[in-house]
């Protein structure tokens, strides 16, 4: 809070991007493992996990960052907000747990290769359910005292954080299958077009049920979309969301196998900047604001040097790693 | 149903549990990562076969355990919070920044260049795929570098003030990072997992030269292994010296307890070899001792006076027999360590280091002794430090998070379930590919996976998606 930079603001947006990052890149990893049950065949789902076996690592670690720079430039909001959300945490961490392990387990037993297809389901699953609950119980706002959380171990879930739930399973659907349709060809890409369709028209519905109940949980956030002269901010995020629509429809009729991802990525990036204008300014939403959850001055600078110069490197080399992976994968070569 | 136990023992009971199997796996593949490096670089630079099929050997089994050492790694990133909410808000400021310069430095490291290194020998040539093993393998030192500062300023906390809302604030990074007991558990640690390695490969190549001992791999295998062992445990035992000097030094209770000493020795005091210690009564039952060597070996005389429990207030004792015992077994099976390491020395010198019997049922037979001796050793550390979190300055009966006993529970008995479900799969499935020696033209982690280009030119893959992208 000294000086011209406000660097608990920057902290925040840095926090913001990291989950961001992540939400997009295991999005389609949860994703593609939940519409594993709609791919009976075993050569597809070979297809299907080899599409992600050499990045998803990479793609879970940003959810560590989050974690950690949640810890450890907002401590305060940290130590209130993961027991307020003990449950589906615990869920998430047993979700990933399940998932991760099926990458390598998968392929070292045949008789049991279905269970661990249950286990890369199952796990995609709940992790991306826990998630989503996880982001509704915080938009719900937690009861603090002091500096500590003071709510039950099952105020987490109301209507609305299981609203919020479905609403991720649906989004992160949207991004397996659309990735899908980017990296696979034949009767696969087939498949993942038709239910690019369905999934999408799912996430508007979901897009639109979130959006018009966030306004009543709290008058504030009410206040924020709808009076004026904020609408001449909050209104272009809807009528962009129609816009993305439009293209994203535009491209699944055209068959342009790489354009829907990115788009239907897109899609998610409105969705998150609409949560972030209920959200500002607090990192726990009605109790803690960011200079108040914020870390030490000296704390937060040490890791901004940190994050400055070492994210751009981890961004190319993580370019680098899809670049070597890129490309349709082969259903061919699954086979000796 | 558990109103016998409070939820900070549950929570201690539940971070004792997912860390000591986290442990586990990244002793193991810090260890062998390095070992990995080594074979590629010896495969590019001679050129010989062998060397290859060990490389893709081990790294089908390293795919296995790493990916355990994520998942469980993962979820212990973000216990700190669920568990221990308060802990988390006092150190956040001095121990998260740490942790997160582990994310940045090491994690990503470590995952960026996985995928290359278990699928990309193809489709980038040898020598940027050694780029990429030594990156991982470089992350994992990384890795245990940050992660044993932040654990070393809980131990021996310096550098650091207190701020009006009871958080500690750091005063000197410097301070903070190399901490006084830093260095050494530094390098006890590494040279922990390096030995564990050893001895795990060493097993390995025992089992396959016991049923034939002209196989190449494994003989390549055994000998180095064995020279690691020979090498590497005494380096660790004047190591592990040290670091208990240290300890004296500044958390001087601890010592106290693993000695087993509850009572001063004003001029001597004695090394207790065995005993039954009993808190309650605060006495060392059945002792076996040596009277005044643990002065020599603490004080470097005979005759000089060693503080005993009896001058620390009972509330702040650490539970004397998990600490004592677990003392003894890290330190007894370092010592059959080097007996390993000289047997095999002998026999290499008599030229029998491939076809001696005994030497290989003992090898094998101490392929699990590094991970028993880490976990015995990281349970002395850490219940040596008990009751405090941060060693003198914050308890752990305040670090808890304000939970009810049964949320802690119920996250408790899923772990349990979930863990060894899990992973005693995945130990199974390591044996597997353990019981199968090494043979001529070894398949890579998976042999059936598409690792080959599939005739894509660059032209149609990502360049495409880049300018689809950007529309
Ligand atoms: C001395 C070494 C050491 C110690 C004491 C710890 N770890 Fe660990 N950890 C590693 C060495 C390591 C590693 C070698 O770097 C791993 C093992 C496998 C891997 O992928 O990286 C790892 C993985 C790993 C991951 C997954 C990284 C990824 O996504 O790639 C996380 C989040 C943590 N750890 C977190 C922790 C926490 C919170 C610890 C303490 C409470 C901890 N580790 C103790
Ligand atoms: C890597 C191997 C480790 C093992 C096997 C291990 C094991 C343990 C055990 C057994 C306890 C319980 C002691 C008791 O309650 O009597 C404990 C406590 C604790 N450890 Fe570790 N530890 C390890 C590393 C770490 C690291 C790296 C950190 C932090 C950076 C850490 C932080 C803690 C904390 C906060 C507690 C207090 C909670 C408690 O008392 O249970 N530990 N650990
Ligand atoms: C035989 C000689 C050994 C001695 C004298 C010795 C000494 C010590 C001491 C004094 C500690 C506790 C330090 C503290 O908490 O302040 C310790 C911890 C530890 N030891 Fe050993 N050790 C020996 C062998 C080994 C071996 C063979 C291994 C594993 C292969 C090992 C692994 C560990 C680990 C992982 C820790 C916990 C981390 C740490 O504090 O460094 N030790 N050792």
């Amino acid at each position: 809070m000294t000086g011209l930079i406000d660097i608990p603001m920057i902290w925040a947006f840095i926090i913001a991007f990291a989950v961001f990052v992540y939400v997009v890149m295991d999005g389609f990893d949860l994703g593609l493992g939940m519409l594993f049950p709609l791919f009976p065949h075993k050569r597809d789902r070979d297809v299907m996990m080899n599409s992600v076996a050499p990045v998803w690592d990479g793609n879970e670690t940003w959810l560590v960052l989050g974690g950690g720079g949640l810890f450890a430039a907002f401590p305060l909001a940290y130590a209130v907000l993961m027991p307020a959300l003990y449950t589906p945490m615990i869920a998430m961490l047993i979700g990933l747990v399940f998932r991760g392990v099926a990458f390598e387990f998968r392929w070292r037993s045949q008789r049991e290769r279905n269970r661990w297809d249950v286990a890369f389901a199952g796990g995609s699953l709940l992790a991306a359910l826990a998630q989503g609950i996880a982001l509704g119980a915080i938009l719900q706002g937690v009861h603090v005292e002091g500096r500590a959380y003071a709510g039950g171990w099952w105020d987490w879930l109301t209507p609305f954080s299981v609203l919020t739930g479905i609403a991720l399973v649906i989004g992160y659907a949207l991004l397996g299958a659309t990735w899908l349709v980017m990296k696979t060809t034949g009767d696969l890409r087939e498949k993942a077009y038709h239910l690019s369709w369905w999934l999408l028209f799912a996430m508007l519905a979901a897009i639109g049920t979130v959006s018009l109940a966030t306004p009543f949980l709290d008058v504030e956030y009410a206040r924020r979309w709808f009076t004026w002269p904020n609408i001449l901010f909050t209104a272009p995020v809807p009528i962009a969301v129609a816009a993305v629509t439009a293209l994203l429809l535009r491209s699944l009729a055209l068959r342009q196998d790489y354009r829907p991802f990115f788009l239907a990525l897109a899609l998610f990036a409105l969705s998150y900047a609409g949560l972030g204008i209920s959200m500002y300014p607090y990192i726990v939403p009605r109790s803690i604001t960011i200079w108040q959850g914020a870390a030490p001055h000296n704390s937060q600078v040490f890791m901004l040097v940190g994050v400055a110069v070492l994210v751009p490197i981890i961004l190319a080399y993580t370019a680098w790693a899809y670049w070597v992976f890129r490309g349709k994968v082969d259903p061919e070569s699954g086979y000796h | 149903m558990f109103d016998g136990f409070d939820a900070v023992v549950l929570a201690r009971a539940q971070f004792a549990f997912t860390m000591s199997f986290h442990i586990v796996f990244p002793a193991f593949s810090i260890g062998l990562a390095s070992y990995l490096a080594v074979l590629e670089a010896l495969w590019l630079w001679s050129g010989r076969e062998v060397f290859i099929n060990l490389f893709n050997y081990w790294l089908k089994i390293f795919a296995i355990a790493f990916g355990m050492g994520v998942v469980s790694g993962v979820v212990m990133s973000y216990q700190f919070g669920t568990n221990w909410a308060a802990f988390s808000d006092k150190t956040g400021p001095v121990i998260g920044p740490l942790m997160a310069y582990e994310v940045l430095t090491a994690f990503f490291l470590e995952a960026g260049f996985l995928g290359v290194m278990l699928f990309g020998l193809k489709r980038v040539g040898p020598k940027l795929h050694f780029l990429a093993t030594l990156m991982v393998a470089i992350g994992t030192l990384v890795s245990a570098f940050w992660i044993l500062s932040a654990n070393s300023w809980m131990q021996t906390p310096t550098g650091h003030t207190v701020n009006a809302a009871g958080q500690f604030i750091t005063a000197d990074w410097w301070k903070v990072i190399f901490n006084p007991s830093f260095p050494y558990r530094l390098v006890h640690m590494v040279l922990a997992a390096y030995l564990t390695t050893a001895l795990v490969v060493g097993a390995v190549g025992a089992f396959h030269l016991l049923r034939d001992s002209k196989r190449e791999g494994p003989r390549v295998m055994f000998s180095m292994a064995m020279w690691m062992a020979a090498i590497v445990a005494p380096i660790q035992i004047f190591a592990g010296d040290q670091h208990g000097l240290n300890t004296l030094e500044h958390q001087p209770v601890k010592v106290m307890a693993m000695e087993g000493h509850y009572q001063s020795h004003p001029d001597g005091a004695p090394l207790i070899l065995f005993g039954l210690p009993d808190q309650t009564d605060a006495t060392v039952k059945y002792a076996i001792q040596i009277p005044k060597l643990s002065s020599l070996i603490l004080k470097h005389s005979l005759d000089a006076p060693l503080a005993g429990l009896d001058t620390v207030p009972r509330q702040d004792w650490p539970p004397v027999p998990i600490t004592f015992w677990s003392f003894r077994i890290m330190v007894g099976l370092g010592f059959l360590m080097m007996g390993l390491g000289l047997f095999s020395l002998w026999l290499r010198w008599r030229g029998r280091l491939y076809d001696s019997r005994p030497l290989h049922y003992f090898a094998m037979a101490m392929g699990p002794a590094g991970f028993i001796a880490v976990l015995a050793g990281w349970i002395t550390t850490e219940t040596g430090r008990q009751p405090f979190t941060v060693y003198g300055l914050l308890r752990t009966a305040d670090s808890v998070s304000p939970l009810a006993a049964p949320a802690v529970a119920s996250s408790l008995i899923a772990f349990v379930i979930v863990y060894f479900l899990l992973f005693s799969a995945g130990i199974v499935y390591i044996l597997r590919l353990m019981a199968e020696p090494p043979h001529h033209g070894e398949e890579g982690p998976r042999g059936d996976a598409p690792t080959r280009a599939a005739g894509i030119t660059p032209a149609s893959g990502t360049t495409a998606a880049r300018g689809q992208g950007a529309a």
